[in-house]
């Protein structure tokens, strides 16, 4: 604290205070060893932006859902009226309400972008495996929240959607339609089943997300982060066991991370303010009329997030007398990306020294789930039939094929140094 | 008592008391679980409705709500009749061995009388509602189009008795729901001869 002119009286009582929380709880010890003394690699780059605005967002949801609650009323009969109330009555309800909604969706994007961070730059591989893991359960927990929570404005694009999502489990043999009625709580989602999404979606959901993010976060603190250059910075440690191409994370990627929030908060404003429904991508047309079970919308599409993954449901047609192969192979497009970590089988980490293959093949395969992600926007109809099989088929093979080609992929030597 | 631990003594009562643990913890699982079911008063409220059809012009269609599902009643007109089994090999199933309904509705009509069709109003593909389109040739549809109903949401189209068209996403024939004449102007929907489904 060199600098700080308080006097020494004073500081010397801050510091006393200090000592006497550090004998009964280890707080100089918890900062020191996530933020003041955590090296982490000096080569972040813009990818890295995404992780701790993931977790500004995850507060942020929270701090305007625990708002929202206040004036919300999770019944069928008060539901959409409240909302209305939020919006119109409740002052400032509006932005707390679009903060929320735009939220989900910035949830979605920052994710994606850090999931693909990780593809880069092998960040899923040993010794990380664990850390990916946690990830993509974050990453599920998180389409149950956003499915839960969606159904709570009690539109009609809400209710639609719920009936299409949970239906989906009706298509498993023998337990399917016991499973769906067990799910709704009734014979159909009513009041019922809007209670107990009310209840996963604001108290359960979240709390297991928190766990979720700080076993995420001690993981990545017990290995180390990785770096662009995908090589472990922990090898090459100075006389004082310190990496030498770590840096302290605070105050050098604090303050990365806050010019990032910055810059987010720019983009995320501007949404909020100018474009909350997103010309229905974030709120949809349809779910600006109470929900009814009489009336289904012309066309129902899940929010822009699901979309890739119900494009595939889409692009498998029914045989046997069962369109339970759909929902497999959305659950296995899912469940296949735990695997990932044991899948790569390249024995470089980073994209700067894998071999064509590979590139070409990520590239193609974030191009192949944006493509899917717009056909299970469109209508069930060519030519979007046609491309989400594509899409499908590609998604599957570049996964299930990566222990091949990342093996017979070349690759350049790797630094032994991290490079900018 | 010597000193001597006795580790084999000790770990079959560790065992012993994790195992009584779990089957704790399973038992009283039990109670939350169940409570997700639907509870008395949804079973209640899911008990059998009536309606009067006798009002009901021929070539039109009732919609009324049963278990929060659209049923719809049809009153066929004999040449809508007619046109059922006349295009048989473009249906995936035409004698719905796949589909759910009562024994007595597993005819070619799919109905007790061939005049009135009840049947739910729910897309056997991810529970849409599909539209009537009854006018034969309809103009999105086709000029061989017979008459029937079509799911906007995918695409899947079926014939007058519900019975799907191959080559759509929809596995299955529209369900039929349990269903009896009360007297010759009211249907009772939820209920038969054999009980309250």
């Amino acid at each position: 604290m060199a600098g700080n002119e308080a006097a020494p009286g004073a500081t010397g009582k801050l510091a006393a205070l200090g000592a006497w929380i550090d004998e009964r709880f280890p707080m100089t010890k918890l900062w020191k060893e996530h933020v003041a003394e955590y090296y982490a690699p000096k080569n972040f780059n813009f990818w890295y932006y995404f992780g701790s605005l993931a977790l500004f967002v995850l507060v942020l949801q929270i701090f305007t859902g625990i708002f929202l609650t206040m004036s919300y009323k999770p019944s069928a009969a008060e539901a959409f009226g409240s909302v209305e109330y939020i919006m119109r009555d409740v002052e400032w309800g509006w932005l707390i309400r679009y903060l929320h909604s735009t939220g989900a969706s910035a949830f979605f994007i920052v994710v994606y972008l850090h999931m693909f961070r990780a593809l880069l730059y092998g960040s899923h591989r040993k010794p990380r495996e664990l850390l990916w893991l946690f990830g993509m359960l974050i990453y599920l927990v998180l389409m149950a929240a956003a499915f839960t929570g969606y159904l709570l404005p009690w539109g009609n694009m809400s209710y639609w959607g719920a009936q299409v999502i949970v239906s989906l489990f009706g298509a498993f043999p023998w337990i399917g339609d016991a499973l769906v009625e067990w799910i709704r709580g009734d014979y159909f989602i009513s009041d019922i089943t809007l209670n107990r999404f009310f209840a996963l979606h604001v108290v359960a959901l979240p709390l297991v997300l928190i766990f979720l993010v700080v076993a995420h976060i001690l993981a990545l603190h017990e290995v180390g982060s990785n770096n662009p250059d995908g090589i472990e910075i922990k090898k090459t440690k100075g006389p004082d066991g310190i990496p030498l191409d770590g840096i302290p994370f605070h105050p050098y990627y604090t303050v990365k991370d806050i010019y990032g929030i910055g810059g987010f908060l720019v983009l995320f404003a501007a949404a909020v303010f100018f474009a909350p429904e997103m010309g229905g991508l974030f709120l949809e047309a349809a779910n600006f009329e109470p929900a009814n079970p009489l009336l289904t919308p012309e066309h129902i599409a899940p929010v822009w997030y699901f979309t890739p993954y119900y494009a595939m449901l889409r692009a498998v047609p029914a045989f046997a007398g069962t369109q339970v192969w759909g929902v497999l192979v959305m659950f296995a497009a899912i469940l296949l990306l735990f695997f990932v970590p044991w899948l790569d089988r390249a024995p470089v980490k980073s994209i700067r020294y894998r071999g064509p293959i590979y590139k070409v093949a990520l590239l193609l395969f974030a191009a192949a789930f944006i493509m899917l992600g717009y056909c299970g926007l469109q209508p069930a109809a060519q030519p979007y039939t046609a491309l989400s099989v594509i899409g499908t088929v590609y998604y599957f093979a570049f996964l299930v094929l990566m222990p091949w080609y990342t093996r017979i992929d070349s690759h350049k030597p790797e630094p032994s140094r991290v490079k900018w | 008592m010597s000193g001597e631990i006795d580790r084999g003594r000790r770990q079959l009562l560790t065992v012993a008391t994790s195992v009584a643990g779990a089957v704790g913890v399973a038992f009283a699982a039990a109670p939350f679980l169940a409570s997700w079911k639907p509870s008395a008063r949804a079973k209640a409220l899911g008990a059998p409705v009536e309606i009067d059809i006798s009002k009901l012009e021929p070539g039109a269609m009732l919609k009324v709500e049963w278990r929060g599902k659209p049923v719809w009643v049809v009153r066929r007109t004999p040449a809508m009749i007619a046109t059922l089994g006349t295009i048989d090999d473009l249906l995936a199933d035409p004698g719905s061995k796949q589909s759910k309904q009562p024994e007595y509705a597993k005819n070619h009509s799919r109905a007790v009388n061939a005049e009135y069709f009840v049947v739910l109003g729910v897309c056997t593909h991810l529970g849409c509602a599909p539209m009537s389109r009854f006018d034969p040739g309809d103009a999105e549809l086709g000029a061989d189009w017979p008459g029937g109903f079509y799911c906007p949401c995918h695409g899947s189209k079926f014939d007058l008795s519900g019975r799907v068209y191959k080559g759509v996403p929809a596995p299955t024939n529209l369900e039929v729901p349990s269903y009896a004449f009360a007297d010759a102007g009211h249907i009772v929907i939820g209920m038969d001869h054999q009980g309250v489904a």
